[in-house]
């Protein structure tokens, strides 16, 4: 068994930045001495004014694996110090410093992958409460159905396991519901078009489901509105069959969507978080 | 290691609070971080425990726990993801006023949490007015997502030891590592060290 590997600051150059989205850069980073990662890691990112001032922020990685090209997306926050910075100014060359991989909770790997040192869902606690006690389906069982939920950027680490998923050929069922707001502001749009082609059912293939918040492509039957809990209910493998699910976007995104899926018999073991912060 | 990122000035350096330890942003609202979702925990059904080494279990349910001597605590926050808050004000029982009751020899305390989150804390991190079981934040019962009704607070350690929704601690001969220890993030977590990770 191979352990994830430890995190430590990183030189890291900038290889590209491109639009990703009106409001989004794709970040491109060598990272010297970059140790790879697991689909789901986040990394944090430091910048250093001339005059030492430091400022730093957490982004999740949207590649996963050996290479030491990591890729992030980062989306402006107006009025916000960091990522408007990344989304603007960044340009091939620069050099940031970043300290990863982070994270060992909310990743997802292949059955089978070398890196297998995930962790068990955290232990059920021995204080004085017998029914308590830990009868939670393993959370790496690979049976069991992935359903992924993203809300805007909460979509990096859930695209970073969507396309481990693909890349392995791994048959575990996924799918993927994704809130955005319009369809120009999807992140991957193309990549994960691509990976939808392969649909449900067949060796690394997905089920997609796209929410538009704000404004749907033309042809598209919901009107744009927010996620309801009976589209939870509808597009989320049903708690019976028992899916891992992992849930990513702000705050107020994970906490509804979590508490829906509570709502629906969901075992909150089987249910993994990354909150981004922001409402 | 630290170089300069072309183009960077940053604008948080202007009034930048000495209570920021490094690496810090400050916020005014409070933004909540934990691995699961939040749990719901009725008072009628809360208990606190303390477990010792000689399987003994000191409890309390909530009307109990309400009738110990209550404190007001006003301090400053920090969270591994980088933000701190300054100035929060809470309410609760105080750590030592718990182990009055209680005789231990280890010195480590695992923390649990109702929803099955775990975390260590060595008792001296604990003890001598250094942590509370807090059931108000700013005049107002805990609310669940913020780990209502009651969580531990270890303010001069990184929030993630500060385990929401606490249910007990559980006495260690050893520093073993809780949830996010075995997760990656440091065993003791003092911000102004930067003890984030390891
Ligand atoms: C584990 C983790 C992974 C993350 N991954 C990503 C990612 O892949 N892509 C990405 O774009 N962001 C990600 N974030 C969010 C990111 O770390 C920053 O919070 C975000 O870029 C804003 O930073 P800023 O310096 O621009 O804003 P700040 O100057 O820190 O904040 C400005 C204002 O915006 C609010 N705010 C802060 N963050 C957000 C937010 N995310 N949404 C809305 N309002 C916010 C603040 O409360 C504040 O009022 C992640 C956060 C975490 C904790």
């Amino acid at each position: 068994m191979r352990r994830l590997p430890r995190s430590a600051w990183h030189a890291a150059t900038v290889a590209s930045v491109r639009p990703e989205t009106s409001q989004s850069a794709r970040i491109e980073l060598d990272v010297d001495g970059w140790p790879g990662n697991a689909a789901g890691q986040h990394l944090d990112v430091r910048l250093t004014a001339p005059d030492g001032y430091t400022a730093t922020r957490s982004y999740s990685i949207a590649s996963s694996g050996p290479s030491s090209r990591v890729v992030l997306a980062v989306d402006r926050v107006p009025g916000g110090e960091v990522s408007p910075f990344l989304v603007d100014e960044l340009r091939a060359g620069d050099q940031v410093e970043v300290n990863g991989p982070l994270g060992r909770f909310f990743i997802w790997e292949a059955p089978g992958a070398d890196v297998s040192d995930a962790p068990n869902a955290p232990d059920a606690p021995d204080v004085s409460d017998a029914a308590n006690a830990s009868d939670a389906p393993d959370a790496r069982d690979a049976s069991r159905p992935v359903q992924l939920v993203g809300g805007g950027s909460g979509i990096v680490p859930l695209y970073a396991m969507a396309h481990a998923h693909a890349e392995a050929g791994d048959d575990t069922e996924f799918r993927l519901l994704y809130s955005v707001r319009t369809p120009e502001d999807t992140f991957f749009r193309a990549e994960l078009a691509q990976l939808a082609v392969n649909g449900p059912g067949r060796a690394g293939g997905i089920r997609i489901d796209l929410i538009y918040t704000r404004a749907a492509p033309t042809g598209h039957e919901r009107p744009p509105m927010r996620l309801t809990r009976d589209e939870v209910a509808r597009l989320v493998v049903p708690a019976e069959r028992a899916p891992r699910v992992f849930v990513c976007g702000s705050t107020g995104f994970a906490e509804l969507v979590a508490s829906w899926l509570l709502d629906l018999g969901h075992d909150a073991r089987s249910i993994r978080i990354e909150r981004f912060g922001g409402t | 290691m630290s170089f300069i990122t072309r183009g960077f000035s940053g604008r948080g350096r202007a009034g930048r609070d000495e209570r920021l330890p490094p690496g810090q942003t400050l916020v005014e609202d409070f933004p909540v971080l934990s691995a699961g979702p939040t749990p719901d925990i009725d008072t009628a059904d809360w208990q606190f425990t303390i477990r010792t080494e000689s399987g003994v279990d000191t409890s309390w349910t909530w009307d109990e726990f309400m009738a110990l001597p209550i404190e007001d605590v006003s301090t400053d926050i920090h969270c591994v993801t980088h933000w701190s808050k300054l100035g929060t004000s809470w309410r609760g029982v105080s750590v030592d006023t718990l182990f009055e009751q209680v005789e231990t020899e280890y010195e480590f305390a695992m923390a649990h949490s109702y929803g099955g989150y775990t975390t260590n804390v060595p008792l001296e991190d604990l003890l001598d007015g250094k942590a509370w079981i807090a059931f108000e934040f700013d005049g107002e019962p805990l609310e669940p997502e913020h780990g209502g009704p009651a969580r531990l607070i270890v303010p001069h350690l990184y929030f993630w030891k500060s385990a929401k929704w606490v249910r007990g601690l559980v006495m260690m001969p050893d520093d073993d590592p809780g949830f996010w220890e075995q997760n990656g993030y440091h065993l003791h977590g003092d911000p102004w060290k930067e003890e984030r990770y390891w």
